[in-house]
């Protein structure tokens, strides 16, 4: 069991410190779930606003694991041909053909086997993800796909193993950590939530938030970060229609980082508010305060951070 | 580790019996997930102990919260009483709702039985406003409200199926060719197979509504029961409430005890504005609308501010694919909807129509499934006006 464990990772806390060796920093909540689904193998499913780095979990355990990251965005529609595996029809073509050129054409069962050989199958990212070891499998939007597919994830997270009718059952030697996540746009089934273990990711306090915008933007000057998350964290105080999430204070301190900006003033916040708020009405509502009362968090250091808190 | 399992096994067990009075489907499963997380970490630790419970046995955010009151109390040695709690508001609403107590209904209507009632009795019942019946009637009525489905009107979904024409379908093309040894046959096609869109009905229970949401809700029960379409219902009042849950059960009854228990504000004021916005915030706005046809059953009745329910009926109308609203007081001769609330969200809806009987819930269904939506084809009898396009629905009112 203790080989599923990336070296030096012993407890939640150790698996902590590693994903924010790779620029991921999570909380002790989200650490211990990520434990958990790397030791026991249970699938993860992280449910939270849009843009609070749910799929960037996925990609910080895959480096962590040094594991290759497999991601199947789930939509409308998707079927096991794309997301178990499919036949190579023109290759399976091409050999029965080339077969019959030569002419020795034998046993018909014979042939047939042949057609249908490992080779001619084409993995998609589910069966991928139980051919390799390690993996880490992200499951993206799974809220997106119809109950038809979640029915067939059931089957797959289940027993992680895939049955091809013409080879037999293909079984994970070691289960693959599995990352489903989800922006509730409708209520992922129930008994697919019974196979995982559950998180909801919160936004991240004031002082964890300019920790990953510092992380991730290593050129940025410590006042813009500051500033820029205290206006993000104003603003998610806001009524607004879309909340903005950690993605876009990256964003947004991006944009001002490639305008040259050392602090956020008036002018620079009017400028780049396009690439943090992306509704008119929410654009107009952030107009209406003034740049003073949207740093203002930055000098007190975020005392009444609004969510982020991490319960228990 | 070996001899600390048993009373781990225990003390999981009884938190998740709390959690499951709470209303948190802490099942078997869950439970075996949770000492399976336990025994991988320090069980010693309060923060290790909640965060392996929250993870296993909790399935969504409305968890959460019960899970932490839960914990807490638990844990600092307080009983969690949460049965007892849910029945106490269940009798609560129970008045509310107007259902017979017990040993009433057999003596109030002793002449009216089933097997008396005249198919002309249920003719006149599906006309009848849901707050002028006599108990018998309201049983019937219940009865026949049961039966109703109500899927959404078909879109093109991504799905597809076999077609006599429409895209080549490659798989099954080189199947059968593989399968007669390598020779050419007939092309396969396929073409998107048509679903139900999803329905949305948002309920007023606000006190203004008071007779008719016990028959609202049964219709909406028979709607999330139906399963012809992915169904949502949320209860509008002083507060938003998801009830979907609560409405998949399949007795009716149950369903409504359970509903009126997760209802907190059964027959307070109304603020749909506020409401309204709430729902679009926290679901509308992610996907639950898109697409869907939302069905807003109020009477339109708006204590807050008009102009805020207008601006929030006009996001919802950009989002769902119709909107429809259908208003039990548009059932009484001479009405107009002049209402602050009312007028304020007319211009946005698709249609408007009555919803103060079995009749005009008939109509509401066909126009929900795409079915009657011209006005000059007469509908499906009942007493409906439809609005002939978004935008300008102000002048249609019912009689």
């Amino acid at each position: 069991m203790s080989n599923r464990l990336p070296a030096g990772v012993a407890d939640p806390d150790s698996l902590a410190r590693r994903l924010a060796e790779v620029g991921y920093l999570a909380d002790t909540g989200l650490a211990t779930a990520a434990y958990l689904t790397l030791v026991l193998r249970r699938p993860l499913l992280l449910e939270g606003d849009a843009g609070v780095g749910k799929t960037a979990t996925a990609a910080a355990l895959a480096q962590v694991l040094d594991a290759p990251l497999l991601r199947l965005q789930c939509y409308e529609g998707i079927d096991a041909s794309q997301a178990l595996y499919d036949w190579n029809f023109p290759a399976q073509i091409l050999h029965l053909r080339a077969v019959e050129a030569a002419g020795s054409r034998g046993d018909e069962v014979e042939l047939e086997a042949e057609l249908y050989d490992r080779r001619f199958l084409v993995a998609r990212p589910l069966l991928q993800a139980l051919e390799t070891d390690p993996v880490v499998l992200l499951i993206d939007e799974v809220d997106r796909a119809d109950d038809e597919f979640e029915a067939l994830l059931l089957e797959v997270l289940g027993d992680f193993s895939i049955s091809v009718p013409e080879l037999g059952t293909i079984r994970a030697a070691t289960p693959p950590v599995v990352v489903l996540t989800s922006n509730r746009t409708r209520e992922v089934h129930d008994a697919l939530k019974r196979r995982c273990y559950y998180h909801w990711v919160d936004h991240p306090g004031f002082t964890r938030e300019v920790e990953i915008v510092r992380t991730r933007l290593p050129g940025v000057g410590e006042r813009l970060a500051r500033e820029v998350v205290s206006a993000v964290q104003t603003l998610r105080g806001q009524d607004l229609l879309k909340t903005p999430g950690v993605a876009e204070t990256l964003d947004w301190t991006e944009a001002l980082v490639a305008l040259g900006a050392d602090h956020l003033d008036a002018d620079l916040a009017a400028a780049t508010l396009g690439s943090v708020l992306k509704f008119r009405e929410d654009q107009e509502r952030a107009r209406a305060i003034d740049v003073a009362t949207l740093v203002a968090r930055a000098v007190t250091g975020g005392g009444s951070a609004p969510g982020g808190q991490v319960g228990g | 580790m070996a001899e600390g399992s048993d009373s781990l096994t225990t003390v999981a067990v009884g938190l998740a019996r709390a959690l499951r009075a709470a209303g948190v489907d802490a099942d078997v499963a869950r439970v075996h997930a949770f000492v399976a997380a336990l025994d991988r970490l320090r069980p010693d630790l309060v923060l290790d102990v909640y965060w392996a419970g929250r993870v296993t046995l909790c399935a969504g955010p409305d968890d959460l919260e019960r899970y932490d009151r839960v914990f807490d109390a638990f844990f600092s040695g307080v009983a969690v009483t949460g049965r007892a709690h849910a029945r106490r508001r269940v009798e609560v609403a129970a008045d509310a709702l107007g259902v017979p107590t017990a040993g009433s209904p057999g003596d109030d209507a002793p002449t009216v039985t089933a097997v008396t009632r005249h198919a002309s009795a249920v003719e006149a019942l599906r006309h009848r406003d849901v707050t002028d019946l006599a108990p018998a009637e309201r049983d019937e009525l219940r009865r026949l409200l049961a039966r109703f489905s109500l899927p959404g009107a078909l879109r093109r979904s991504r799905r597809r199926k076999p077609a006599r024409r429409g895209a080549v379908d490659r798989r099954h093309t080189v199947r059968a060719l593989l399968d007669a040894g390598g020779e050419p046959g007939r092309i396969r096609h396929t073409g998107p197979r048509p679903r139900p869109r999803r329905v949305l009905l948002l309920v007023d229970v606000s006190g203004s509504m008071a007779g008719y949401a016990d028959a609202l809700l049964r219709f909406a029960h028979a709607a999330v029961r139906g399963r012809v379409a992915p169904t949502e219902v949320f209860t509008l009042g002083t507060r938003l409430t998801r009830v979907t849950g609560a409405l998949s059960h399949r007795d009716a009854d149950t369903a409504m005890r359970a509903v009126s228990a997760a209802i907190p504000d059964w027959s307070g004021g109304t603020r749909l504005g506020e409401t309204l916005r709430e729902f679009l915030d926290v679901w509308g706005q992610r996907g639950l609308a898109r697409g869907a046809v939302t069905v807003i059953l109020s009477d339109g009745w708006e204590t807050g501010d008009p102009d805020e329910l207008g601006r929030q009926v006009a996001r919802l109308s950009r989002l769902t694919h119709r909107l429809l609203w259908a208003n039990p007081r548009a059932g009484r001769a001479g009405f107009e909807p002049t209402a602050g609330g009312m007028a304020a969200a007319l211009p946005y809806c698709d249609h408007f129509q009555a919803g103060h009987s079995l009749a005009s819930l008939e109509a509401l269904a066909a126009v929900v499934a795409g079915a009657a939506t011209d006005p000059s084809r007469g509908g499906t009898g009942g007493r409906t006006v439809m609005g002939p396009t978004r935008g300008r629905c102000a002048g249609c009112v019912t009689n």
